[in-house]
This record gives structure tokens, C-alpha cells and sequence, in this order.
């Protein structure tokens, strides 16, 4: 039974910005399925306010709308473009809300809109946590085992406290039904823990409705990848086992594919309640994943949860095992059924199979505490990670040491080398689940731990706790051997040893034991994933690299182009890097070249087998990258590296591949190197005569104090070499210098502290632009709304530049050319401007694609990245203007008048972070950047496209209402004007009595509300924090005072994440919402899609 | 280059008949064993695979790299012993973790005297044995090996699987009873239960007269010479022929009893070897697959619903029946009713004008995936349409 022929155009729902439980793994997922669906001959529609991503691509989809993902925004594209179909399994939880509120309000009905991919009965009995209780239910009276946790549904705090009788006690676990990524769950070990995590999930469940459960704590935790055609064909994808067990969320665990400690039988029965929870639950085209828990001592099996809908889990399911989920459950929902669809990697046998393993997957979770330092770092139930690293290998050994060194921090890896501490302290640090805590585990065995204690401490099965000690056991061998015997040396690798730490431990530099390794002749071979274990030839070159005899790379004739991705996503090195390495493997494929990515993030485009030719799925150190050279270069030409589009990670290798003799294409390490060292790029500045902030480096306290003392406080401090702003600050005084290089780790001879003068009140500006030598290409100038000193990743920008002029622009990109030719820049060239008075000061330079690429790609409708990489390979700006890949005349700086104003927003974590006290943690912006991910609004003015942005961000701005001002004094003036626009919109104000004194001064009234310090008033009046939490304030402006640990206004910021009130904390966000606030309530707000933005501006070039 | 050093383990050499040899470490007992090399690709179940009678004579390669994990139990062996002729892991667990885990795997290959190899690249094994198809081998373990010509040499005299007749090697030797199943889930007295199945052990696994006790059935399991007049003699409802190893081509007295129960039209159930039977008895042939299929992920096609089972595969040899047309057998008009959808081999006979049917894989499962347990229920079906 082939495709439907009654459906002829779809509806695709993205899942809008990257946020922490809702990552690129939903990009991965839906550019699948958006091409598939297009393959099938059908119209499709797309709906994503994410910019940073393939999906929304121009090319992906026939309509393609960067708007909110809102039932308002997305009623008027069904209106406008009317599909037959809605497709909401693809977009995360995000997608299949909205889906679930249009049904509700019969939009899909009014417009005869068909859910496809899952009906809304299945999507309810998946979600609600009632009504799967009831489903499992059934499944164990239907095929006699399965089970749910014992459990309470409540809806009120009183439920709640009496809920905990009823399951015998603490501690329990708290759910909020209908929150990703486990928003607001945890465990409650007394009352006062469950009043407050309680709390917070009823009110983050948009149901106010949490789920209590009995413990099951240290349990095993187990997870299967299943799909379901209208034929009830179903197939379980994958099986996924935690390393480590029940209690933290599975996003945050260590995970392996597939299961290594069921036997056959325990398997099967949790094979068969998946089938049968599958055609329970009614999900009758497409997948969904099913959790369950273990009990080691008996083996009582308890389902925890299911997704109806493809997930992270699904896309690292199908990177674990080549089975493309999202791919086949687009083509599912369309019609076909499993048998009618082939294998893409044997290309012979159906996909109507269970692929099989013969190799060892391991994700590991990638976190950003650092980021966030009050934050409490035990991992819970709620997920905190923002990223993933993952790795294959022959065994499980092989494969975790892969997964830590892709993680890339510091510390991630096992070390062997100095005092391993005590061993009780150790085993006491590892039965809290942190980040890192299986490298507190290897410390406690060396301390002398034994697996019995191991397994007491951490519920970690005994056969991964025996894996470490197999670890721990080559490294003694490593360290006791009187020489690196071949023997040894092939065993370590064998179990994942990089050459890093085998220098480590032996004392050596790792450059010497690669040299040694090379000569005796120890190096690794490539293996491919093929879903079926051998059994049938592989087509498709995905490679994973082993210590194992045989390789199976594959001779070819064409030059083949390397491209080294990101590695895991983290906060500062995000998706927006693949979208740039994935335009490169397209454009490198189209002009001829072999294309090899080199990444190990699950979730992203890059690793789908799909996107280049060749794919290797490996850690981005030096060393793996070295092997994957190696072993191209055998297989046939090598034309080049490209290294300037994975972000930093890639750039950081740029220098020693070329010491290595590998050729690195485009941009040379010497002039990465002239753009990140300080003193090189201050000569490049000093050439061109263009003024940088006054500026130093030191690499003690007493040097950055000298330097201080000259320019003058406040100062920007920051270590160098770092992305994302780590550890960036700005210091008001000499006691917080200090401290500031007292604390940090990043410091070193080698790496010193730069110092700059911090420009208040300056306004940002970020450029990209091209430069093939010769010619500059100014790809887009983007005008920040917050001011400099607020890290780019988390200020507003607007594209179009709102308030700078012609000169202005003429200035920047003579000061950009300037700069791209000094350095040596081929390809992509970013640099950030700050514009104080009216002097333009350089802030710094990166010689590389930028986060902002993407956005600035889709703005202008021209694809950046993909005419950096062929820069990269010797193509001029000029021949890309006759292949048209760059546009004929002009570029991003001579935007036509009307072109649209595109707005990029930043979305941040807050709601993701509680400190050990279980509050949450301050939300003002810094110099360090801490968002997750971004959105983009686009319309033909300023007001609408910051209107839309927020939408995307963090739901729509208020149009009435009660709007509470609270400013530090620097901003009282710039408030006023603001404020007074609020009023004529109807809002009332509310003001602590200090800005309601300067309010009332300018004519403009404004309630006294009580401030949190002064508690509640003797009449029983409020303070605004209370009136946050009783929902009485539509409208938060609320800047910080001063600097230090707490700062006022803490209490106010944290209850507006808690009640999602939105909240500005700049003056600048202020004004820029104002003008939202006045377009929302002139008139109609329209949607556009990014065809036909591109369509009037490639016009309007003509 | 991927030996293990670790542990005290005895080196150990592979050798192939076209001459591959791999090196790796002993594993389970120490000593020679010869047999032929096929590859499973099942990633649970390996105590099932192990003492499952049909890979009698066969040294299996497993291509999931880390087995023994789970240690083992007594309640999962599907025999009375390990069949396997040799065995050849990657990474054998050094320590065995489940709550039903009695001793190690190693442990339990070195009481049984089962030789084994770990260490070495199954995946290359694999890929070899794909391209080159199944072949004899050689497993030499222990401290004193003899040279490589002398190791192949000793392979190439080893016996082939074509034309082995094995069943009667790994069936039962008496005829033995295995009681039905109540709803209260203890055994039914034997001569009371709702149906009697005779079943020719032709290497029979444990769980298949379970799930035929669970619905009901009492099982008598009969010895494979076992004549027609033994089958008629426990006065059986149905008739059931079970999987096992060697060349069906050989299996010349199943086949005529096989064909006295087709006679009767007393209702007929055979699993894999059994088949193979039943295509014999209708007037197909037989033949070896190049490398066969053994794993617990392959498609099966119920040709008469359309529906795709997951299901569990051991066979080396296969039925040649046309796919798509009705056949004129002597036992009147017989289709292919199951058909692997990865190569489409034949992987179900039925006959459309009384009641037998057969397929080429597992519906009991033990290891694999539970889909294809209809089957029993079907033959429960065909005993109950007889009684009507």
C-alpha cells in the first residue's frame, strides 16, 4: 500500500529555538523528514523560528515561515497557505503543544488541517501521565507483565502533601505532566523539598497537574526506540541502556547502545510491552520512545514514559544504528508501510527490521555548570545538559574514553597521573550524580575502591563498574612497563587510550607516543555502521574508527574536502557551526569535491550519512583527526582541511595540522593566529589605524592591576582563546580584579588575561564578511539593541542596522576590509564593533565562521557559508557573483531601503537552573554569554520583527496590562520616554518608590509598589514579588544595580522566570519592546515566508 | 594487533579452509575443535544460541562484540548442554552481572569442554565468511601450536556440513513426556490435557513444547528415528517436527514419516529443519544458503495477512519453492506462506487442502522476538478444525 495520493501539501512544525531538553537533534529530525516529504512529490510547508538551522533552509522547504511557533502565528500560515496536513512529531514538544491547542480550538477543523504522524487521541494517552498509567494498565492485562511506578496525580499543593501517605512515605518523585525535557521534575526528600519542586511543576505544567511516585532510585534505567505502520508492522529501532541509573534524567546520563546487561528473555519483555504499549497508545504511524526502569535485584520491570513522537532519543538511536527514524516516519505518515521502505545503507533489505549492533555506542552528556556558578550541579530528573558528544567502538572501553575526549573540557577524560585523594571522601563525592562523577568513580579505584563498594556508592551495574576497572588496570600496565612494548601499546588502544594519555601517564609528550605508536606500526582501522552487523554489503560510508585489524575505507578517485564539524553542542559553540559545516559538504559536493565530515554530535545534520560522502563519527582531537587524514589520504587525493566553520573547536587544531603536514585550506593558522593573539592583532589594527578599547595583557594580578590603573575601571577581563565570552567580566574595582585572577583556571604564561577598557553605553555592532584576498564581501551588519558588554550571543540584533547610517556603514566595512586583508583572511571573517561616541572601536576579530552566519545568511538570502568554503578552496567573490552563488551587485551592506528588518533574540536557561537552596538563578546578561539558542523575527519593520522575536523567544509580548519599572539610576532617563509609551498604550504602571519618584517628576503615574526588602505592608499590601507570583504583572523592566554576588532586583528577575512574565533588564530592550508593543497594536501582524522575503529582495537588487 | 594481553589466557589461532587465520586468545576450554564457521547476529542470547542442538558440528561466530555479560543461569538453556563446536567472541565480560547469574560464561564453555577464541576481529570473521560464504575451520588453542600448514591441513580433513545427517546425534534417545500447562499455570496430569502432540526431536529446543504446554498441549517428545507407528502410538492430535542440525537432503526417515502423517491428514507442524521436511515430502528441494541466516532481526512476510513479523533465524539450508504460484504436491496444492523480505527465501510452506504447515524460522523464539508465536496458536486452530 504506497503513498496516500489524498495529501498534497504538509505542514512541518520545527521546534523552535535550542533550549536545554529541545536541541539540534530536532533540526537533524525534521530536515529528514522535510526533504523526504518533498521527494514525495508533496508541497511542504515549514514552520521554525529557529534560524540557525538546515530545516529552515530556503531549499528544504517550499515555504519556509522563521515566525513563532505560536497557534496565533501558526493559524495564519495555515490561513495563508492551507495545507492538507499538519505534521507535529517532528518538532519536539514544542511542535506537538501547538498541534494539541490547535486542535483544541478547532483551527485543523476550520480549515480541515489532518494530523498525520499521530492522532491526538495517541498524543494524549502518551502524555498524560493518567491516562498512560491506564495504558500500561491494560498492556499488563493483555500480555501479563509491565507496570507502573506507584503513583498519585495531583493538582493542588494539598494533593500533593497528602499524596506522599499514600505511597508510603519519602522520597518521592515529582512530574509535572506536559513539560520537555522533564522541566520541573525532581525528587523530594521532606516536605519542605516537595512543597517547593511541587510547586514550581504545577506551575510549569500547562495542566497544573504533577505526578507523586514511588522512588525508584538506583534502579536500572533502560530505553527502546520502537515504530509503528498502518499496517501494525512495529520494529524496536534500538535499545539503550544507562550507565548510570535511575534517578537522573536520561539526557544527562551516560547512555550505551545497545543494552549490555539484559540477558535474551529480560529483553524480550521489555520488547513486548513496548509492542504492545505502541498499539495501546494508538501511535499508528511513526515512533516513539519508551522508558523503563530495572529493578536490579529481581528484575520487576516499571515503565517510566513514553514519547509519541521522534525525540533526542531517536537521534542518537538512529546515529547509533543507521536506521534514519525521523526519515521513515515522515515516509510512514504519508502512507508507506515498513517493508515498502528500503534500508538506505544496504539498500537491498527492507527497513522493516531491528538493526543489530556490532559495535558499542556511548553518549555522553555535555554540561555548563561553569556558566552558571551558583547553580546546583546534582543531576536530577529535570535535564541540565546542553549538549552531547557521541562514540563507537569495538567495545564498550573503547567507546566511553571516545564519547569523554569528544566532550572537549578540561578534565573530561580519565586521568591517571598524581594522587588519587581518599578513597572514602571519593566514594562519598560519587553518590551524588554530577557532571564528571565517572571520573570521581576512576579516582576512587585507584584510591583503592573495590566494585562491591563502587556498586554501594553508585547503583552503577557491576558489569560497567568492572569496564573501569579494566580501564584502571591498562593504565597501571601502562605506567609499570619498562618500555611502550607493541603488545601494550595495541591492548591500551584497544580500550580507548588516547596518546594523550598514554604520555600522561608515561611521562612523555604526546607527539613522541604518536611517533612511537606510528613506527611499530599500532594504528586504527574503520569500521561501518550498517545496521546489520555484516550480514549485508554497506553502501553508504559512515566510519567509526577501531583498534581492530581490518579497514573498510574505501579507495576514490575525486579530490576528496575534510571538514571537521563542532563537536557537542555547549553554550558559545551551538548548531549555528554545523548549519555552516553542513552548507560547506553541500557546496564542496556541488563544485566537484569528495566530501568527508568529521563530527561526533548526534544530534546535528552534519552526522547524517545523508549529508556528505563520507562520514566519520569521531572525536575532534588532534590525534583522531591526524588518523582520519591518514586514512583518506590512502584511499585516494586529498584536496584540504577545512577548519574555519566548526567554531573553535576545529580552529584550535588549525596550527598543529599544519605542523603535521596536513593541508589546511582557506584562512592559514598564522593568520587565525594574527587575529586571536593580542599583541599580533593590535600591529593589524595599528596598520590599518584603527582604534581599539586601550588594552593590555598579563598573566598576574600585579600586570592586570598596571593595566588597570592606566585605562582606568571598568575593565573587560577575559582569558584568551576562548569562545561563548568564558569567564569574561567586567570588574568595577581592584578587589574583584583579585579575586577575578586568583579564581580563574584559564590563566597561565601561556594563556594570559586581557584587560580592556569597558565602553559604557557603546553601541555593538557585529559584522560578517568574506574576503577571498582581494575582494571583500560584506555579508550583513548587525546592530546589537543591548550594549556592548553584554556578550553578542545574548543581546538583540537587528539586520538591517536600525539607527546607523550610510557612513556608518561605509566606515565598517573599510575598517572590515581593512582588518580581513591584514590578518590574511579566506573565507569567513567576524568582527565585533563598538560604536562610543562617535569613535568605532574594534573589539576583536574571529577569522571564521561566527554564530551568527545562519541568521545572517537567511536575512540577506545568501548562503555565507557555502561561498566561504569555496573561498577556502581558491574561488574568488567575483566568480561566486557569475555562479551566483553570491548575488550579482551589492552585498549585506547595501541592503535595498525596504528590505525586511530581521531581528535576532536570545533564549537563556534560567528556568533550567536552581541553586542548592532550590532557588532560581539571576538573569541579568553579562559579558559571558549563557544563552542556549536563538530566534528570528522578520517583517518589513523594526516594532513587528522585535515583536515576533520575542514571541519565538519567550512567548508574546503584553499589549496591555500591568507593566512593573524598576531601573538603576544610570537608566532613569533613558526610561522615561519608554515608560511614557507604555502609559498611552493603557498600561498601568508600578514602581518601586524610587523610579515612581522620577515617573511622577516627568508627569508619567505609576503606583508605589512594595519592594521585596521592605516586606508585606501592615495593610497586607504585596510586595512585587508577590504580586509576580499571584500573576498580577503582565510587564517586568527591571536593570541591574551595581555589581556582586546578589544583586537587587534577584528575587524580582527569578519570580519572572518562575511565572514566564516576560522581563527586559536592559533600558535598551526596553525601548525596542515599546516598538513591539505599539506594532502589535496597530493593525494586523502578516507572515511571510523566506521565498518570498528572498523573492522581493533579489528584485529589489536587480 | 587486536590480541589481548590481558589475563593468562593461552594463545589461540583461527584458521579457515581457504586459509584466513586470525590470532586471538584462548577462551573457554583449551584445546582444537573443528567445525563449520557461521556468524550470528543476535546481540541478547547467546546461553540460548549456545545450547541450541541445531548449531551442532558449527562454530559460531558472534558479531556482538561483548558477550557473557550476563553471566549464566540455569533457567535459559534450551538443552541439556552447549552444541556449539567452538566459539568466537570479541570481548568475553570479565565479570557477569544479573540477578539470575549463576557462574561465568567462561567458566561454563570450560566444563563443557567447548573451545573458544576471543580477541580477534569478528567483524573481518564476518565479512569473510559473507563474501567467501560459510566453510570449515579450525580453532587451535594452548600454549604449544602446531605450524600453520599442519593447523590448515587439519581443517581441510575436517567433515563438511552438506550431506551430514546430525538429528539423531543431538535428538533424544528415549521418548519423553512434557505435560500441558493449566490456566492456574501448573502441569496438567498427563493424559488429560485438551490435545496430544507427538513432536520428532530432531534437535528440539526446551521452549518449544513449552509453548505448546502453555496452550494447552501435552507433548510427547519422540526420538528422531522415531517410526510413524511410534507417532501413532501416543495417539496424537497433531504432529509436530522440530528444528535441528545437518542437511535436510540426508534426512531421508523423517521425510517418509513425515509422509505417513501427510497421508492421515492429521494435522502437521514443523519448525525450521522440520521445514525443510515438509518441502522433501512435498517434492521440493533443498539447498545450502552461502552463508545462512542466524540472528534475531530478520523480516518475515506472512504472505496470506501481509504482515511483517520479527523473528529468529538458525538455518544453513532452505526450501526451493516457487514464491508465487500454487504447487501441485502429492499431498495436494501447497503455497509458500512466509518469505524473508531481506533475500526472499522460503521461509513457510502450507498445504491449502488439509492441515499442515511449516516455517524455516524460530516462533518459539529462545532468543529473538516473540512475534511469530501465532504460529502455535494456528496449529492449536488446525488441531481444533480436525476435531469439529
Amino acid at each position: 500500500m504506497p503513498k496516500r495520493t489524498d495529501i498534497q501539501s504538509v505542514l512541518v512544525i520545527g521546534s523552535g529555538p535550542i533550549v536545554i531538553g529541545q536541541a539540534a537533534e530536532f533540526d537533524y529530525s525534521g530536515t529528514q523528514a522535510c526533504r523526504i516529504l518533498r521527494a514525495e512529490g508533496l508541497r511542504v510547508i515549514l514552520v521554525n523560528s529557529n534560524p540557525a538551522t538546515i530545516m529552515t533552509d530556503p531549499e528544504i522547504a517550499d515555504a519556509t515561515y522563521v515566525e513563532p511557533i505560536t497557534p496565533e502565528f501558526v493559524e495564519k500560515i495555515i490561513a495563508k497557505e492551507r495545507p492538507d496536513a499538519l505534521l507535529p512529531t517532528l518538532g519536539g514538544q514544542t511542535a506537538l503543544n501547538t498541534a494539541i491547542s490547535m486542535h483544541e480550538q478547532g483551527v485543523l477543523e476550520k480549515y480541515g488541517v489532518e494530523l498525520i504522524g499521530a492522532n491526538v487521541e495517541a498524543i494524549n494517552k502518551g502524555e498524560d501521565r493518567d491516562l498512560f498509567k491506564g495504558v500500561v494498565e491494560a498492556v499488563k492485562a493483555k500480555i501479563g507483565y509491565g507496570e507502573s511506578a506507584r503513583s498519585v496525580i495531583c493538582h493542588s499543593m494539598d494533593d500533593v502533601i497528602a499524596g506522599v501517605d499514600t505511597l508510603g512515605g519519602y522520597p518521592v518523585v515529582v512530574r509535572p505532566s506536559f513539560t520537555m525535557g522533564g522541566a520541573g521534575s525532581g525528587f523530594a526528600h521532606d516536605e519542605e523539598e516537595l512543597r517547593r519542586i511541587a510547586g514550581q511543576g504545577l506551575t510549569l505544567s500547562p495542566t497544573t497537574e504533577v505526578l507523586l511516585e514511588e522512588s525508584i532510585l538506583g534502579w536500572k534505567e533502560y530505553e527502546l526506540e520502537l515504530m509503528r505502520d498502518k499496517n501494525d508492522n512495529v520494529v524496536v529501532v534500538c535499545s539503550i541502556e544507562n550507565f548510570d541509573p535511575m534517578g537522573v534524567h536520561t539526557g544527562d546520563s551516560i547512555t550505551v547502545a545497545p543494552a549490555m546487561t539484559l540477558t535474551d528473555r529480560e529483553y524480550q519483555r521489555l520488547r513486548d510491552i513496548g509492542i504492545a504499549i505502541i498499539r495501546e497508545v494508538g501511535v499508528d504511524t511513526g515512533g516513539c520512545n519508551i522508558q523503563f526502569a530495572v529493578n536490579p535485584d529481581d528484575g520487576r520491570i516499571i515503565v517510566i514514559e513514553m514519547n509519541p513522537r521522534v525525540s533526542r532519543s531517536s537521534a542518537l538511536a538512529s546515529k547509533a544504528t543507521g536506521f534514519p527514524i525521523a526519515k521513515i516516519a515522515a515516509k510512514l505518515a504519508v502512507g508507506y508501510t515498513l517493508d515498502e521502505i528500503p534500508n538506505d545503507i544496504t539498500e537491498k533489505t527492507p527497513a522493516s527490521f531491528e538493526p543489530t549492533l556490532d559495535y558499542v555506542v556511548v553518549k555522553a552528556p555535555r554540561f555548563a555548570f561553569e556558566k552558571f556558578p551558583s547553580a546546583d550541579s546534582t543531576l536530577t530528573t529535570t535535564m541540565k545538559s546542553v549538549g552531547e558528544a557521541m562514540a563507537i567502538g569495538r567495545n564498550f572501553t573503547e567507546a566511553l574514553q571516545k564519547a569523554l575526549r569528544s566532550l572537549e573540557k578540561k578534565g573530561s577524560q580519565f586521568a591517571f597521573t598524581g594522587e588519587p585523594g581518599d578513597k572514602a571522601e571519593l566514594l562519598r563525592e560519587s553518590v551524588r550524580p554530577t557532571d564528571g562523577r565517572i571520573n570521581t568513580v576512576m579516582q576512587a579505584i585507584r584510591a583503592g575502591a573495590t566494585p562491591e563498594e563502587v556498586f554501594d556508592a553508585t547503583k552503577i551495574d557491576p558489569w560497567f563498574v568492572d569496564q573501569l576497572f579494566l580501564i584502571k588496570e591498562i593504565a597501571d600496565e601502562l605506567a609499570a612497563a619498562d618500555k611502550l612494548e607493541p603488545a601494550l601499546l595495541a591492548e591500551a588502544k584497544r580500550h580507548g587510550f588516547s596518546d594523550a594519555q598514554i604520555a600522561e601517564i608515561r611521562g612523555l609528550r604526546e607527539d613522541v607516543v604518536r611517533e612511537v605508536r606510528h613506527a611499530l606500526g599500532v594504528r586504527p582501522v574503520y569500521k561501518t555502521v550498517d545496521t546489520c552487523a555484516a550480514e549485508f554489503a554497506a553502501k553508504t560510508p559512515y566510519f567509526y574508527s577501531s583498534y581492530d585489524e581490518e579497514s573498510e575505507v574505501a579507495p576514490r578517485e575525486k579530490p576528496a574536502v575534510i571538514i571537521l564539524g563542532s563537536g557537542p553542542n555547549r553554550i558559545g559553540q551551538g548548531i549555528e557551526f554545523d548549519y555552516s559545516c553542513v552548507h560547506a559538504s553541500f557546496a564542496l559536493s556541488d563544485a566537484g569535491y569528495e566530501t568527508v565530515m568529521v563530527n561526533c554530535n548526534p544530534e546535528t545534520v552534519s552526522t547524517d550519512y545523508d549529508t556528505s560522502d563520507r562520514l566519520y563519527f569521531e572525536p575532534l582531537t588532534l590525534e583522531d583527526v591526524l588518523e582520519i587524514v591518514h586514512a583518506e589520504t590512502l584511499a585516494g587525493p586529498v584536496a584540504g582541511v577545512v577548519v574555519q566553520l566548526g567554531g573553535q573547536t576545529p580552529l584550535g587544531l588549525s596550527q598543529a595540522l599544519k605542523d603535521n603536514g596536513v593541508p589546511v585550506v582557506g584562512t592559514p593558522p598564522e593568520a587565525i593566529h594574527a587575529a586571536e593573539d593580542r599583541g599580533a592583532f593590535g600591529q593589524v589594527l595599528a596598520e590599518a589605524g584603527l582604534p581599539a578599547p586601550k588594552h593590555g595583557t598579563a598573566t598576574t594580578f600585579a600586570g592586570a592591576k598596571a593595566i588597570a590603573d592606566e585605562i582606568g575601571y571598568p575593565v573587560l577581563v577575559r582569558p584568551s582563546y576562548v569562545l561563548g565570552g568564558r569567564g569574561m567580566e567586567i570588574v568595577y574595582d581592584e578587589t574583584r580584579l583579585e579575586s577575578y585572577i586568583a579564581e580563574s583556571t584559564e590563566i597561565s604564561p601561556t594563556r594570559p588575561v586581557l584587560v580592556d577598557r569597558f565602553l559604557d553605553d557603546a553601541i555593538e555592532i557585529d559584522v560578517d564578511a568574506l574576503y577571498d584576498g582581494t575582494e571583500l564581501y560584506l555579508g550583513g551588519v548587525m546592530e546589537h539593541i543591548e550594549e556592548a558588554g553584554i556578550h553578542s550571543g545574548d543581546s538583540a540584533c537587528a539586520l538591517p542596522p536600525i539607527t546607523l547610517g550610510g557612513y556608518d556603514i561605509k566606515r565598517l566595512r573599510a575598517s572590515t576590509e581593512a582588518i580581513a586583508k591584514g590578518v590574511g583572511v579566506r573565507g569567513l571573517i567576524n568582527i565585533q564593533f563598538a560604536m562610543a561616541g562617535d569613535i568605532l572601536y574594534v573589539l576583536e576579530a574571529n577569522p571564521r565562521a561566527s554564530r551568527t552566519v545562519p541568521f545572517t545568511s537567511k536575512a540577506t538570502a545568501v548562503p555565507l557559508a557555502k561561498a566561504a568554503a569555496r573561498i577556502s578552496l581558491g574561488a574568488t567573490v567575483a566568480e561566486l557573483r557569475a555562479e551566483g552563488l553570491l548575488p550579482k551587485n551589492g552585498d549585506g551592506g547595501t541592503l535595498p531601503l525596504d528590505a525586511p528588518i530581521s531581528v535576532k533574540e536570545a533564549v537563556m536557561p534560567w528556568s533550567r537552573f536552581r541553586d542548592i537552596h532550590g532557588r532560581g538563578v539571576d538573569t541579568v546578561l553579562g559579558p559571558e554569554m549563557r544563552s542556549t539558542g536563538e530566534v528570528m523575527g522578520i517583517d518589513s519593520v523594526f516594532g513587528t520583527a522585535y515583536a515576533k522575536s520575542q514571541a519565538g523567544a519567550y512567548g508574546p509580548l503584553p499589549t496591555k496590562g500591568r507593566a512593573f519599572i524598576s531601573v538603576a539610576n544610570r537608566d532613569k532617563r533613558s526610561m522615561i520616554f519608554p515608560a511614557r509609551e507604555l502609559v498611552a498604550h493603557g498600561f498601568e504602571l508600578l514602581a518601586t518608590s524610587g523610579t515612581a519618584e522620577v515617573l511622577k517628576r516627568n508627569g508619567i503615574n505609576a503606583t508605589v509598589v512594595r519592594k521585596q526588602s521592605e516586606g508585606e505592608g501592615p495593610g497586607g499590601e504585596k510586595t512585587i514579588v508577590q504580586l509576580i507570583h499571584d500573576g498580577q504583572v503582565d510587564l517586568i523592566v527591571n536593570t541591574p544595580y551595581g555589581t556582586g554576588g546578589r544583586l537587587d532586583g534577584y528575587e524580582i528577575r527569578t519570580a519572572a522566570v518562575a511565572r514566564s512574565v516576560p522581563c527586559l533588564t536592559t533600558v535598551q530592550a526596553l525601548a525596542a519592546a515599546v516598538q513591539g508593543i505599539d506594532a502589535l497594536n496597530h493593525g494586523d501582524v502578516g507572515v511571510r515566508s523566506l521565498q518570498e522575503h528572498a523573492e522581493h529582495l533579489t528584485a529589489a537588487r536587480d | 594487533m587486536t590480541t589481548s594481553t590481558r589475563g593468562a589466557k593461552a594463545p589461540a589461532v583461527l584458521v579457515l579452509e581457504d586459509g584466513r587465520t586470525f590470532h586471538g586468545r584462548a577462551y573457554g576450554a583449551v584445546g582444537v575443535t573443528f567445525g563449520e564457521a557461521v556468524f550470528s547476529t543476535g546481540m541478547t542470547g547467546y546461553q540460548e544460541t549456545l545450547t541450541d542442538p541445531s548449531y551442532h558440528r558449527q562454530v559460531v561466530v558472534m558479531t556482538a562484540p561483548h558477550v557473557g555479560n550476563t553471566g549464566v543461569n540455569d533457567e535459559d538453556p534450551e538443552s541439556q548442554r552447549i552444541w556449539v563446536a567452538g566459539y568466537v567472541v570479541r570481548d568475553p565480560a570479565r565479570v557477569p552481572s544479573n540477578w539470575r547469574s549463576r557462574r561465568s560464561l567462561d567458566e561454563e564453555l570450560r566444563k563443557q569442554g567447548v573451545v573458544g577464541i576471543s580477541g580477534i576481529d569478528t567483524r573481518a570473521l564476518t565479512r569473510h565468511l559473507r563474501e567467501r560464504g560459510a566453510m570449515r575451520v579450525g580453532i587451535f588453542s594452548g600454549n604449544a601450536l602446531p605450524d600453520a600448514g599442519t593447523m590448515l591441513a587439519e581443517v581441510r580433513q575436517a567433515p563438511e556440513m552438506s550431506g551430514a545427517d546430525l538429528s539423531a546425534e543431538v535428538a533424544t534417545k528415549e521418548t519423553y513426556v512434557v505435560p500441558a500447562i493449566g490456566p492456574d499455570g501448573e502441569a496438567v496430569p498427563v493424559g488429560s490435557a485438551k490435545f496430544t502432540v507427538a513432536a520428532v526431536d530432531l534437535g528440539i529446543k526446551g521452549m518449544t513444547p513449552h509453548r505448546m504446554a502453555e496452550r494447552g498441549i501435552e507433548v510427547h517428545v519422540l526420538p528422531a528415528t522415531a517410526t510413524a507407528e511410534d507417532v501413532y502410538a501416543v495417539n496424537p492430535d497433531g504432529v509436530f517436527f522440530s528444528n535441528g542440525p545437518g542437511d535436510p537432503s540426508t534426512a531421508d526417515g523423517p521425510v517418509s514419516v513425515m509422509k505417513a502423517v501427510l497421508e492421515r491428514k492429521t494435522p502437521l507442524f514443523g519448525i525450521c529443519f522440520g521445514n525443510q521436511i515438509l518441502g522433501r515430502a512435498l517434492g521440493f528441494g533443498t539447498y545450502k544458503l552461502k552463508y545462512g541466516h542466524r540472528g534475531i532481526n530478520q523480516p518475515v512476510q506472512d504472505r496470506t495477512t501481509g504482515k511483517v513479523e520479527v523473528t529468529a533465524h538458525n538455518h544453513g539450508f532452505a526450501v526451493d519453492a516457487p514464491l508465487d504460484k500454487v504447487s501441485d504436491t502429492p499431498f495436494g496444492r501447497a503455497e509458500v506462506s512466509h518469505v524473508c523480505l531481506n533475500d526472499n527465501v522460503v521461509e513457510g510452506l502450507q498445504l491449502l487442502d488439509q492441515p499442515a504447515f511449516s516455517v524455516q524460522y524460530h516462533p518459539e523464539a529462545a532468543a529473538g522476538p516473540h512475534d511469530a508465536a501465532y504460529l502455535f496458536d494456528r496449529f492449536v486452530e488446525l488441531m481444533e478444525g480436525q476435531r469439529a
